[in-house]
């Protein structure tokens, strides 16, 4: 909302500074974001006097000396015929940048030195007149800011007006909290003299007539009340001085005299109000009606609408003439030519409003205001008041006024107890204050003591309960002033959520490791069926949510690749959406970890220049060291994968025994031939559930009270006393048995003092026969209690090697 | 030769060889020093060994012995000095020390998540713990829960990205205020952060998913004191010591509700272009948890009181790094992320 200070101080005298407004705005009732001083291009120019002219032969020119409050009189030469010795004048020194964008240096004219410029009107934007410079009346000294002098500047206020105080979208309503603040009273703005009769209303309880106009409400519900002013001999033209400068002032631009009074008040007195010409109304008449269907109506802005019956409209005998609360139509706007004036002044429904300018898709200062609520109980005010201003602004007599409908109920009384404030802010206010806060900005407050019945006043829809009430004393106070103590809290009974915790240590552990942590849009194109769809996107393209993400981390990876970046570690600690059993419904979500890893695996050096890619063991380590960071101390063991999908499944992985994702090769990446292969790990950390906690309005406490995870301890392993014997066993292993098949088979058959077994060596190629692989393991072997001795070592060996070659035939390469 | 001469001409090599052998200066020269004193094919020691036939055979075990005990003694300051001879040429010799160490690659968390971590920590310290909830929300607990009036202007302030059924993508962090009242009884000190959508257009300052914070404190006794003072706290515990100003806000789910603002870092209060000349930043949004929210989890509002916040760090992110353009955030660029390790 654009207010304007010196439109504010025709409403609340105040003395105050624009600034000290904003701060006290700011402090007790709206934020202001935005403070500007209009005509601030003029704030160098300053009034000088000019103290001695003559003409400089054979030209228009003049040789003037000028005070300008510098203490030397300055030479200036000047062209205007009007120069007068004893006058004052604004004056640009040398230096000042004009409006215009010309900057004022000194200079020689025809011999004679000139130091700044005395300007006209036209050359400081503040008219057309060019015949001279313009002269000031002023007592003020030489040197002073012209803004200071003229009557000219103004500051603009921005105030952030919140869906709670459409009050506050006026200069009355915020006027009304200055007024409170600063103690000074309300006044009646001396721009006009309501010196306009106007007549007592004709009113109706759905309908009524006078002057030769009727005014039926046949949608009760959507228009409570309607005012309609008729005002007759009416002569459209150009706004006076004052009023366009009050529009000016907020931003907005002047129309005619009648269409600028209607937003005068929408500015002035919240409330909207349109201008019929009632020579366009047909059958002089007006309902209030909802659309028919296939209704159409060209409005204000030229626009032809399709109206539909969940829109309320204003109609004449015929046809739908305006969009109730939205906009006026086209056919009935005034004109130069119009003469009789139906001013309507009313109150719609704030649904009504809000759904037909959603379907419209257009939103103004009326529909803003009604959706979010004007004082209904000043209408009859605002009627007369809205005819008054444009009988003596454009002319004409208020034939007539007319009022359909009920005033409305008054507000609810709030029972308000003031030691609640103690209770909620944390020091007590003087019950007397209280009364005195709530008071000034208009609430009625009756009783006494610590029983108070409150009722809000007829503006502030915002009010119904005694924590609203609160709320008014604490921000009237100012929160500053409110007490600020820090004290003891007892402890919360809200765990670490797991999945917290887990996040955190994956998180710890990859950084650790070298990778880069992402955070990314979650939305993604449609990869399954049943897949979760946004319902309005915001782009085609993203209009579905992740099933994985690897996917995402694909997309960034390949972003990444565009600029020419191969060496790509990212994760993501994130949520996937799963698909639901309906169609493009939501299943359940997962907090999952995901990690992509593509070039080199470490940074070139010069005694490596071309460091080994990352390849699918990297990958594999990945997931076991995300493994073990979520899951301390659990198994984690790696499957062969069913390959199929785009990309290729290498292992899933299993942690203690269940499947929690997988270790991919990312084959489907849009890659160029330089890059490296990608690998993905996924795993998922947990399902954060959607279903309700309780059903609304209850609560379902969790049986066990607040703990950690579980942890299990490590458990502490005695370090050997006694010396290891390790052998290595070189196998000549075939192509369709599995190395860990081996692998468990030594385990099973080597005995209990096998402490480890593992692959040191792999050789595939030339002098090995057809369908076979060299795999080499170390094995090492330990008595808790004594040295082992060789034989028993090679015994060991023996057995090993006869056991291989009987149940896998697998034997010694060296054989 | 006699043993005597023999003997003598061992303690001669002994008493030479020391003196020889630390004037070597390289492994060349060792090699020839080496092969000069007990080289085998013209060694000095093998010269001597060679006179030993000429001895009588009474002598020659004693001569051996005397001759074995130089060569070991010879050998082990040979030793000695090869490996001082290698190590000083592998630490300095032809190295050139200013070439560059071996590296890693560096990882990095998020600079969003390093802002939310920071956050994390100084409310952990007044004793708040984590509380998560869904990213896909029920509209109850997104806004009606919420005191959120149905059909209001207030709805205007979060555009909603609308799923099937009855669920959204959560707006905001709040729900998760909701979900914890359901779920755990008062004493409530919890931080909930996590990522809300909104219908925004991606550009320079506004992203479709962003982080948010959430706090929350609930039980007997809380009042907007507790509120300031709290975070004031953490204000001068985040920015570094500073200076707080709480002004009048709205939102449907606090009352009264409050922004909180902190001097502005770049001008300290004096007006500059950052702060639109107000000398302030906003931080966070406040205020008391409204007592419908309260009962909206079956609690008693006559008893209970408490007070909630909520924060973007990704604004707090942009401005301490001198991010111009939050889309770069979302670009995951490993050239941008890198910067942040630390």
């Amino acid at each position: 909302m654009n207010i304007s200070h010196e439109w504010l101080k025709t409403l609340v005298p105040h003395t105050r500074s624009a600034d000290e407004v904003r701060d006290l705005l700011t402090a007790h009732v709206a934020t202001v974001e935005g403070f500007e001083h209009t005509r601030s291009e003029l704030a160098s120019f300053v009034v000088a006097r000019v103290m001695e002219s003559e003409k400089i032969p054979d030209t228009k020119l003049s040789f003037n000396k000028v005070d300008d409050g510098s203490g030397t009189l300055l030479e200036v030469v000047c062209g205007a015929p009007n120069v007068t010795v004893g006058t004052m004048y604004p004056f640009a020194r040398t230096g000042t940048t004009m409006p215009a964008g010309l900057v004022i240096e000194k200079r020689k004219i025809r011999g004679f030195t000139s130091n700044g410029m005395l300007c006209s009107a036209r050359e400081l934007g503040l008219g057309q007149d060019h015949d001279g410079i313009l002269p000031i009346e002023t007592a003020a000294a030489p040197g002073t800011p012209l803004l200071d002098v003229l009557p000219i500047s103004d500051v603009r206020i921005v105030v952030d007006v919140l869906p709670n105080r459409p009050d506050l979208l006026s200069h009355r309503g915020v006027a009304r909290e200055v007024s409170a603040l600063t103690g000074v009273a309300m006044v009646e703005p001396a721009d006009w003299t309501a010196a306009v009769a106007i007549p007592a209303p004709v009113v109706g309880e759905s309908s009524a007539t006078a002057g030769g106009v009727a005014v039926r409400v046949d949608d009760r519900e959507g228009c409570p009340r309607y005012g309609a002013a008729i005002i007759r001999g009416v002569k459209v033209g150009p706004s006076p001085e004052w009023l366009v400068k009050r529009l000016e002032a907020i931003g907005s631009r002047s129309i005619n005299n009648v269409v600028d009074a209607t937003n005068y008040l929408l500015h002035g007195f919240g409330h909207p109000m349109h201008a019929f010409d009632l020579s366009k109304l047909e059958g002089s008449t007006i309902v209030v009606r909802r659309a028919t269907a296939g209704e159409t109506l060209t409005t204000l802005d030229g626009t032809e609408r399709k109206l539909t019956p969940s829109m309320l409209v204003i109609a004449d005998a015929a046809h739908a003439t305006a969009v109730a609360g939205v906009m006026g139509g086209l056919e009935s706007e005034v004109t130069d030519a119009t003469t009789d004036i139906l001013l309507e002044v009313a109150s719609f429904h704030a649904g009504l409003v809000r759904s037909g300018r959603r379907v419209l898709g257009l939103s103004t200062d009326a529909s803003y205001r009604f959706e979010r609520g004007v004082d209904d109980a000043a209408l009859p005010e605002l009627l007369a008041r809205g005819a008054a201003y444009i009988a003596e602004i454009a002319g004409g007599t208020v034939e007539t006024t007319l009022l359909v409908g009920a005033a409305p109920t008054p507000r609810a009384r709030v029972s308000f107890a003031p030691s609640r404030v103690a209770r909620l802010l944390g020091d007590a206010v003087p019950a007397d204050e209280v009364v005195a806060l709530l008071t000034s900005i208009g609430f009625d407050v009756q009783g006494s003591g610590d029983a108070l019945s409150v009722a809000a006043p007829s503006w502030r829809h915002d009010v119904s309960r005694d924590v609203d009430l609160v709320e008014e004393v604490a921000r009237l106070r100012g929160y500053d002033r409110l007490p600020d103590r820090l004290t003891g809290a007892r402890p919360g009974n809200v765990p670490d959520h797991p999945l917290h915790t887990m996040g955190r240590r994956v998180r710890d552990a990859l950084v650790a490791d070298g990778l880069l942590e992402v955070r990314p849009l979650p939305f993604t194109t449609q990869r399954a069926e049943s897949q979760a769809r946004v319902l309005n996107p915001l782009a085609q393209d993203e209009a579905y949510l992740r099933l994985d993400l690897l996917d995402t981390l694909s997309r960034r990876a390949e972003y990444n690749l565009n600029r020419m970046q191969g060496n790509v570690r990212l994760f993501e600690v994130g949520t996937a959406f799963l698909a639901g059993s309906g169609a493009e419904s939501v299943g359940g979500e997962e907090i999952r970890v995901a990690a992509l890893l593509m070039g080199a695996s470490r940074p070139p050096h010069f005694t490596e220049p071309k460091p080994p890619a990352f390849d699918a063991w990297d990958a594999k380590a990945l997931a076991t060291r995300v493994a073990h960071a979520a899951w301390p101390g659990a198994t984690v063991e790696f499957a062969e994968a069913v390959r199929d999908g785009a990309d290729h499944c290498l292992w899933t992985v299993a942690v203690d025994g269940s499947v929690r994702g997988h270790v991919s090769a990312l084959t489907s990446l849009d890659a160029p031939n330089w890059a490296s292969p990608a690998f993905g790990v996924e795993l998922t950390l947990g399902a954060m559930p959607v279903a309700y906690v309780a059903p609304t309005g209850e609560h379902r406490y969790l049986a066990a009270a607040a703990s950690g995870p579980a942890v299990t301890p490590v458990r502490y392993v005695p370090l050997p006393a006694m010396p290891a014997a390790e052998f290595d066993l070189a196998l000549l292993v075939p192509t369709h048995i599995s190395a860990a098949a081996v692998e468990a088979l030594i385990r099973n058959t080597a005995g209990e003092l096998l402490e480890s077994v593992v692959v040191f060596d792999e050789y595939r190629g030339k002098g090995l026969p057809d369908g076979t692989r060299s795999v080499g393991w170390r094995l090492t072997f330990r008595h808790p209690e004594r040295t082992l001795r060789d034989k028993e070592i090679e015994g060991r060996r023996a057995m090993l090697l006869k056991t291989l070659e009987k149940e896998l035939g697998v034997v010694p390469r060296s054989a | 030769m006699t043993l005597d001469e023999f003997k003598a001409a061992c303690a001669a090599l002994a008493a030479d060889a020391p003196a020889q052998i630390a004037a070597v200066a390289d492994l060349d020269a060792w090699t020839a020093l080496r092969n000069a004193l007990v080289g085998r094919a013209s060694g000095r020691l093998t010269d001597i060994m060679a006179t030993l036939p000429q001895l009588p055979k009474e002598d020659r075990r004693e001569a051996g012995q005397a001759a074995n005990a130089v060569k070991l003694e010879v050998e082990a300051l040979l030793t000695a000095r090869e490996s001082g001879l290698s190590a000083a040429t592998k630490s300095g010799g032809d190295l050139d020390l200013t070439m560059p160490a071996r590296r890693r690659w560096v990882g990095a968390a998020h600079p969003v998540s390093q802002v939310i971590d920071e956050i994390t920590e100084i409310f952990r310290e007044l004793g708040f713990t984590i509380a998560l909830g869904p990213e896909a929300e029920h509209t109850w607990y997104n806004f009606q829960a919420l005191n959120f009036p149905d059909d209001h202007p207030a709805m205007d302030l979060h555009d909603t990205l609308y799923l099937q059924g009855d669920l959204v993508l959560r707006t905001h962090t709040s729900p998760v205020q909701v979900r914890t009242l359901q779920q755990y009884a008062p004493p409530i000190r919890i931080l909930a952060p996590g990522n809300v959508h909104r219908r925004d257009p991606f550009d320079a300052s506004h992203a479709p998913t962003f982080a948010q914070v959430e706090g929350l404190v609930v039980d007997e006794g809380i009042t907007f004191a507790d509120l300031k003072a709290t975070l004031t706290h953490f204000a001068n515990r985040f920015f570094g010591s500073t200076r707080t100003r709480f002004r009048p806000s709205y939102f449907p789910f606090t009352e009264p509700s409050a922004e909180m603002d902190v001097l502005c870092g770049v001008c300290k209060g004096s007006g500059c272009s950052v702060c639109k000349n107000s000398g302030w930043v906003e931080i966070l949004g406040s205020g008391m948890v409204h007592p419908a929210v309260i009962e909206s989890a079956g609690l008693d509002s006559t008893k209970y009181t408490g007070w909630a916040f909520g924060l973007g760090p990704a604004r707090t992110a942009l401005a301490r790094h001198g991010i111009p353009d939050i889309r770069i955030l979302y670009d995951s660029d490993v050239r941008f992320l890198e910067q942040f390790a630390r």
